[in-house]
């Protein structure tokens, strides 16, 4: 939901050092350590769905961008952001904005290495016009270009299924959107 | 982003508030109700990856549901489940289109087909809109929709191209179907009003000829029958059959047996 996004994280002490100097970039490298519950390789960071971060003395607050507009996984990946952001005292707000489409085009080149290291081949360039099937998506496992698509839909909204003749392995790609 | 009194601010003036109400209304329940009939899919689909597909777009299409639910919810001032669950059958205001039941395989992909590439043109003439919410949120819709237009007008062709009893069952549909299908751009109450507003770019009318104008190359290659006229246009989203009744006690079967619960 665009609207009302709030969710306010209470200052939790985790035992860690208090942080004497909190900015944005201190809150984006904390956020590094939460990952896509969906894909669970992939930080939000690299995931490129952390928009804005604005940091006060007395809250922070970040503006998160949804991948899929139903994206079941949510409420659960502003819940560890709000946890992971607790520790540095004050409240946190995670909002959800859809002024800027989020696209598979934001996805970082670590995050890119990381799914390909675990078996995903990372998103084509996404475009704006209409779905057009490209050249195959490249093995994962073994660099080779001679596979298949199975589905274009996937075990979840962000993901399609293929399939490698040359390694015959099955892998999914990170759907260009 | 917006806050919630922001989003009342920017529709001060109550006719136009009230004309995007109904075609926030129109658009969620037309989502809501093709997710619900595609889920009807899942276990059941005629191959394992219609079943994952069906699902997904499923899945898609109720997220969107959920979302303009939740900005109508916001302009009206009402919880977003209540205007989706809490509302008897003639209440909703989906497209007769999509009151047909989920018919065998053919008839489905004849629905997907005919929604989606309708739902692409009304879609494309709310992205530049004037009211930022909606304008935003369909900026991201359709970048998912493009998907659901693929996967219709793969298996649109293929159930076209293979004579005998996929092509039979295909026409069978589309003669079902052909006069409901533009109900998708019947006309919504105060319109002119949001054209006015700057929030739509387009009459209902205008969007149905570019609609009709944009399939008609896809349906000569495929001789597929021209679409007939719409039957009682003005009627389009007010007359809901035995098939959504059926539809509507499933979807809120759950919420109308232990009201106001949370889990």
């Amino acid at each position: 939901m665009t609207e009302g996004a709030t969710l306010v994280g209470i200052a939790r002490a985790r035992g860690r050092a208090t942080v004497e100097r909190v900015d944005e970039a201190v809150i984006r490298a904390a956020l590094t350590e939460v990952m896509d519950p969906e894909v669970p390789v992939l930080s939000v960071v690299d995931l490129g769905i952390v928009e804005t971060v604005a940091v006060s003395p007395s809250a922070i607050r970040v503006t998160i961008l949804p991948t899929f507009v139903g994206c079941p996984a949510l409420e659960l990946i502003r819940t560890a952001i709000a946890d992971r952001l607790a520790v540095f005292g004050r409240p946190v707000e995670v909002a959800v904005s859809f002024a800027v489409p989020w696209t598979s085009d934001r996805i970082s080149a670590a995050g890119r290495r990381a799914l390909r290291e675990s078996g995903f081949a990372p998103p084509t360039p996404a475009g704006a016009g209409p779905i057009v099937l490209g050249p195959p998506v490249e093995c994962p496992h073994c660099g080779s270009r001679r596979t298949v698509m199975e589905n274009v839909f996937g075990p979840t909204q962000c993901r399609s299924i293929h399939h490698c003749t040359a390694c015959r392995q099955p892998f999914e790609h990170f759907k260009a959107i | 982003m917006t806050t919630t009194q922001a989003t009342h601010a920017l529709v001060a003036d109550r006719l136009t508030r009230d004309a995007l109400a109904e075609l926030l209304l129109a658009l969620a329940d037309d989502e809501f109700v093709i997710g619900f009939s595609d889920s009807e899919w899942t276990g059941i689909a005629p191959l394992l990856e219609e079943d994952v597909a069906m699902s997904s777009l499923a899945q898609d299409e109720l997220g969107h549901a959920a979302a303009l639910y939740g900005l109508l919810g916001e302009l009206i001032d009402r919880d977003p489940d209540a205007i989706a669950y809490d509302r008897e059958p003639d209440a909703y205001r989906h497209c007769r289109l999509l009151d047909h039941g989920r018919g065998d395989w053919a008839m489905t992909i004849a629905r997907r087909y005919l929604y989606d590439t309708a739902d692409a043109v009304r879609l494309e003439a709310l992205v530049g809109g004037s009211w930022a919410p909606l304008a935003e949120l369909v900026g991201k819709i359709v970048r998912e929709e493009r998907y659901h237009v693929m996967h219709a007008g793969a298996w649109l062709e293929r159930l076209a191209s293979v004579e005998g009893e996929p092509r039979d069952r295909l026409l069978a549909a589309w003669d079902a179907l052909g006069p409901d299908a533009g109900t998708v751009f019947s006309p919504l109450v105060g319109e002119t009003t949001l054209q006015g507003a700057g929030i739509v770019a387009a009459t209902s009318g205008e969007l149905e000829d570019r609609w009709r104008a944009r399939i008609a190359p896809t349906l000569v290659r495929l001789r597929l029958p021209i679409l007939p006229p719409t039957a009682r246009p003005e009627r389009g989203r007010l007359e809901h059959g035995e098939a959504f009744r059926s539809l509507w006690g499933g979807f809120t079967s759950v919420r109308r047996s232990d009201p106001g619960a949370t889990w």
